[in-house]
Parts: C-alpha cells; structure tokens; sequence
C-alpha cells in the first residue's frame, strides 16, 4: 500500500525565500500525522501545498497517487481542509455555511441537509444551527469549520492548527472529535505548535524548523531519542542560572540554561532533585516531571516552543 | 461551467438575505430620476432650444435609455468593486472556494455571472419605469435590456481586476470620483456628446458607457441601425473580452501563490 501523500525535495519558494526547503513526507492511510513549528516553520505552507492550493516550487508532490499540479480539482474532490484561518461567512447561517459548502462539491441538496444535520451534531451545534456565524464563539467557529471540511466525506483532512486560540474546553472538544475522525478511517495531517496536542493527537510526526524537518517519528520514538525519560526543572533568581548550572552539572546527562529556569535531563528526576537539595542549593522552586515534545524541540532547534 | 454556477450559487445565496430591502429603493431611484429629470428639467428642455438639439424627441425620451445604461454601469462598478476585494481581503470567500473542486476560472466566471445578473435585474427595472413613464416607443425597447447588460459587462470587468489587483480600498473612492462619475455624466446619457468642447468628445465616445447608451437609445427610439448596432455590440465586447483576460490573471496573481 503506497503512501496517500508523497512528498519528496518539496520546496516552496516566494521569490527568493524559501519557505519550505526541500522537505521529504509520506504519509498512510489511516494515520494521524502532525507537523510541528514555531511560527515561519513552512507549515501552512506545506499544507496549502498538499491541499493543492499553492503550485510547487519544486521537488515532487502526490496526494492520493495524483500531481496537485495536473489533477488539483480532483484531489480537491477527496480532501477536507480546516485552513488557518476559519474563512466562514459570518454574515450566514450555521447551516448555509455547510450547505454551500457542500454545493461546491456538486452534491445535491438533498444529500446535503441530511448530512449537514449529521455534521451539527457531531460537533454539537445543532442548537446553533440558524445563527448567523458572526455570533459564535471562536470554539464554536472553529467546529464549524471542521464539519465544514467533513461535508464532502474527505478520505484526507488537512487541519492547520485546529486548536490554536480555544481555551481548554474547547480544545479538548475538537481533539475528542479528531480521535472519532482517526477511528472511522479518516487519514488526518495537522500543524500545530502545541506539543501537547502532538503526543495526543500524532502517531507520527515531524518536527519542522525554517523550512526543513529536524527530525521525525512517533512522539515517543523523539522523546527517546533526543531527550531523557525525566527533566528536573530549577527556577532560580534571575542572573544565577549559569552560576548554578555548572553546580549540579554533574547530576545530569545533559542541562539546558533558558531564562527564566535550569532544565536537569536525567533518567531519575527525584534522585536528582534531592542530590541537589543535598548540597543545599535550595532553588525557589523545583518540579520533576516526564520529558515532552518540548524538551525534543528545545534539544533540535535550541529554542523553546511557546508562543 | 458547472463548477462556476456553484460559485454563482453562492453569491446568490447572499443576496437572498438582502434583496427585499433593496426592492422599493430599486425602484423609487429611477422613478425619482426621471420624474425630476425627465419631466423637471425636460419642461425647460423641451420649451426651449433643446428639443431640436435632441432630434424632435421629448428630454424624458432621449434620458430615459441614457439613464437606464448609466444605472447599469453603476451598478456593475459597485458590484465588482468592495465585494470582490472583500472576497479575498476580508471574508475570503475565495480561498474558502479554492479549496474544494473550484477552480480559479470558476471563481471569477461565477461572481461575474453574479454580477451580470444584477445588472440584468436593475435593467429590467428600469425598462418597466421608463416604459410606464411613456419614454419608449418602440417594442425594440425591450433589447435596452441587453445593452444595459454589454454595459455592465464592460465595467465590470476591469472592476475586477483592479479589486483583485489593489491592496486597499482606497483605490475605489478614486476610481468612482475620476472614472466612474465623469462617465455617468459626459456620456451622452444626459445631454449629447456634441455639445462637448471639440478636443474631449473622442474621449467621451472611446468610453463603454457612451457606446452602451447609444446602443440603447437606438432600441428605445426603434431608430435601428444595423451598422451602429455592430459597432456598438462590437466594441463593448472587445472591452468585456479584454476585461476578463485582465481579471483572470489578476485572480491567478493574487489568489495562486
Ligand atoms: N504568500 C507568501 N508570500 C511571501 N512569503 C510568504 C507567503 N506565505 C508565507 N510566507 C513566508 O513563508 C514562511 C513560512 O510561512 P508559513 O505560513 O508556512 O509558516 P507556518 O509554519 O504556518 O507559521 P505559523 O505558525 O505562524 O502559521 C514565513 O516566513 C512567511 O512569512
Ligand atoms: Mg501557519
């Protein structure tokens, strides 16, 4: 079985920058596949360029075994796409927003009020159904848009940051809905930079930074490989981190310096933790937690990830 | 084809939300112009010097076609102008478009055939004021119709273009006062071309809209010429023909990166 999406030396120029540099991706069917990035890492627009919205700049590109650059309608056909921006019409309804929707893919109407219904409920807007967009919340905009994608029944959902700007509720609102997706057969690729929501969502992912991929692999398999098991983290008074680094070196395999605390990567945190209470270090605070995405990002690019 | 007309589906969708509110005014706007014009103005007209200036005809009769080309154009400006640029500045309903079967030819064809039915619509609201208002008189009159839609059709057009082209709406406040307003009144829809100094009338008979009023004028009038007719028909073609070659490669500029 070959790969739904195929990208090998994808590159997206604008001008002379490059957006994307010669990226290789391939993803199956049946998976859920996340890439993650700061802001400017060529996310969306490897995204438009699968979605068969963007040309290619270079390098070749195959979405369901067709070229976006011959076949873009039909691959279009067969996707869902949940773009960045929500790109609703605030000015109609729930309801006509998916109808409408629908009608661009040629399919009659009909068909379309009963799956409308469908889709209002399985994002749980049915009540919403005849307010006009503009009066929703950005959650509920954001589950609209996603039935939205799903009008056409696509065997490929494209979500470019699907959480991004939600408060928790909503968030987990959306992930509940993607895993549902991921059970009935629905091939997903998402961007994100919520690491979080790359360990729960992805099977598989890659992390990308200016326009490359850094590295890639399960959630787990990157947190084997580039970050321990546990991170012990220290918050000392502005200005002495590097002072009390060198301090506990020892008691780590690897320590990272940020701003604001001193990150110990260890297979035992609270080992460490206490040998550094031992030696009377005592920093204002102290916490033992499992290594994350985070961690791996931070170890790949030398940045953290947080907004 | 098909593709486009689920783009046209969509615009009319949206104006199935406005369009009771704007029926009394689309009919009081013509009905306020030609009483004041036709029968307010056209009373000093038409006792004067200037009915022979008009060929015998009443001032009501010779504006009525003029308006009702006029109208067309503005209407097609409008149309073309704020909602294509907010289709893809604002509301994004293109891109949301683009991103289904779509494609971009679809796109531009389904809003103008939007467009064109807007116009389509004020013309024949037009036809009927002026023809109970007794200013045509000719059964011919009915074809005013489709030189109100050549009209539309060659403004909207470049329109367009230039909404898809500009990066702010600025531009249209400068292309309504020195493009479109200069047209409405030196192009023969109020008073004609003729009585304009010598050195500006080649300008004023170069624009669509004097080619769109006379084409109507001559339906109204039942005074046919198969030789205008095709000059007419002709060259609000060629702009409509070079507007949407225009369009089409500003829509694939600023809509395919
Ligand atoms: N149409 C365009 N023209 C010129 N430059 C562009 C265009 N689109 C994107 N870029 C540039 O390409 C780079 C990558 O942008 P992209 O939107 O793909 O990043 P991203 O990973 O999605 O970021 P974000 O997390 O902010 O959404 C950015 O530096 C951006 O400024
Ligand atoms: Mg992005």
């Amino acid at each position: 079985m070959g790969a739904l999406i195929e990208a090998r030396g994808l590159t997206k120029r604008f001008d002379s920058f490059v957006a994307v540099a010669g990226i290789d991706v391939d993803v199956f069917r049946g998976e859920v596949f996340g890439f993650l990035g700061p802001n400017g890492a060529g996310k969306s627009s490897t995204m438009r360029m699968i979605g068969c919205v963007s040309p290619v700049s270079s390098g070749t590109l195959r979405v369901l075994g067709m070229d976006p650059a011959v076949d873009g309608p039909r691959i279009r056909a067969r996707l869902g796409v949940c773009p960045q921006e929500n790109w609703l019409d605030e000015e109609l309804t729930v309801r006509e927003n998916l109808l409408i929707y629908g009608r661009y893919f040629g399919l009659p109407r009909r068909t379309l009020a009963d799956r409308a219904a469908e889709l209002l409920a399985f994002v749980q807007l049915t009540d919403k159904a005849d307010a006009q967009v503009a009066d929703l919340s950005g959650g509920m905009k954001r589950r609209l848009t996603i039935a939205r994608a799903l009008v056409n029944e696509p065997e490929i959902m494209l979500l470019d940051e699907p959480t991004t700007g939600l408060d928790p509720q909503a968030r987990h609102l959306v992930w509940d809905r993607l895993i549902q997706l991921r059970q009935e057969g629905v091939t997903l690729v998402l961007t994100t930079h919520y690491m979080d929501e790359a360990e729960q969502l992805c099977d598989r992912l890659v992390v990308m930074d200016g326009g490359t991929i850094v590295a890639e692999g399960s959630p787990l398999d990157l947190i084997r490989a580039h970050a321990t098991r546990e991170v012990v983290e220290l918050r000392f008074v502005a200005g002495r981190q590097q002072a009390l680094a060198a301090e506990v070196a020892d008691l780590a395999d690897r320590v990272e310096v940020l701003p604001d605390r001193v990150l110990l990567y260890t297979q035992d945190g609270d080992a460490a933790a206490n040998a550094v209470h031992q030696r009377g270090l005592s920093p204002p605070g102290i916490l033992v937690r499992r290594s994350s995405l985070e961690d791996v990002f931070l170890r790949l690019t030398g940045r953290t990830l947080v907004d | 084809m098909d593709t486009a007309l689920r783009a046209l589906e969509y615009w009319l969708l949206s104006y199935k939300r406005t369009w009771r509110g704007t029926i009394v005014s689309s009919f009081l706007v013509p009905f306020l112009y030609l009483a004041a014009m036709g029968f307010g103005l056209g009373s000093f007209i038409n006792a004067g010097a200037g009915r022979a200036a008009l060929g015998g005809q009443t001032y009501l009769q010779f504006i009525a076609p003029g308006l009702l080309a006029a109208t067309a154009m503005q209407t097609a400006a409008f149309e073309s102008s704020y909602p294509v640029m907010g289709s893809w500045k604002w509301i994004k309903t293109y891109y949301a478009m683009l991103a289904t079967p779509l494609r971009v030819s679809d796109v531009l064809i389904g809003h103008l055939l939007f467009v064109a039915f807007r116009v389509l619509m004020t013309s024949m609201v037009y036809l009927v004021v002026i023809t109970v208002f007794g200013a045509v008189s000719s059964p011919w009159g009915v074809l005013a119709i489709v030189a109100g839609l050549l009209t539309g059709l060659s403004v909207a057009t470049p329109t367009f273009a230039l909404a898809v082209r500009s990066e702010r709406d600025t531009v249209f406040s400068m292309y309504f006062r020195f493009a479109i307003l200069p047209m409405f009144l030196f192009s023969g829809a109020f008073f004609p071309v003729s009585q304009l100094p010598v050195v500006v009338q080649p300008i004023a008979y170069a624009t669509p809209l004097w080619h769109g009023v006379h084409l109507a004028r001559m339906f109204t009038e039942g005074t046919l010429s198969p030789g205008w007719i095709a000059v007419n028909v002709g060259y609000l073609c060629l702009w409509i023909a070079a507007g949407t070659w225009w369009a089409a490669r500003a829509f694939r500029r600023r809509l395919v990166t």
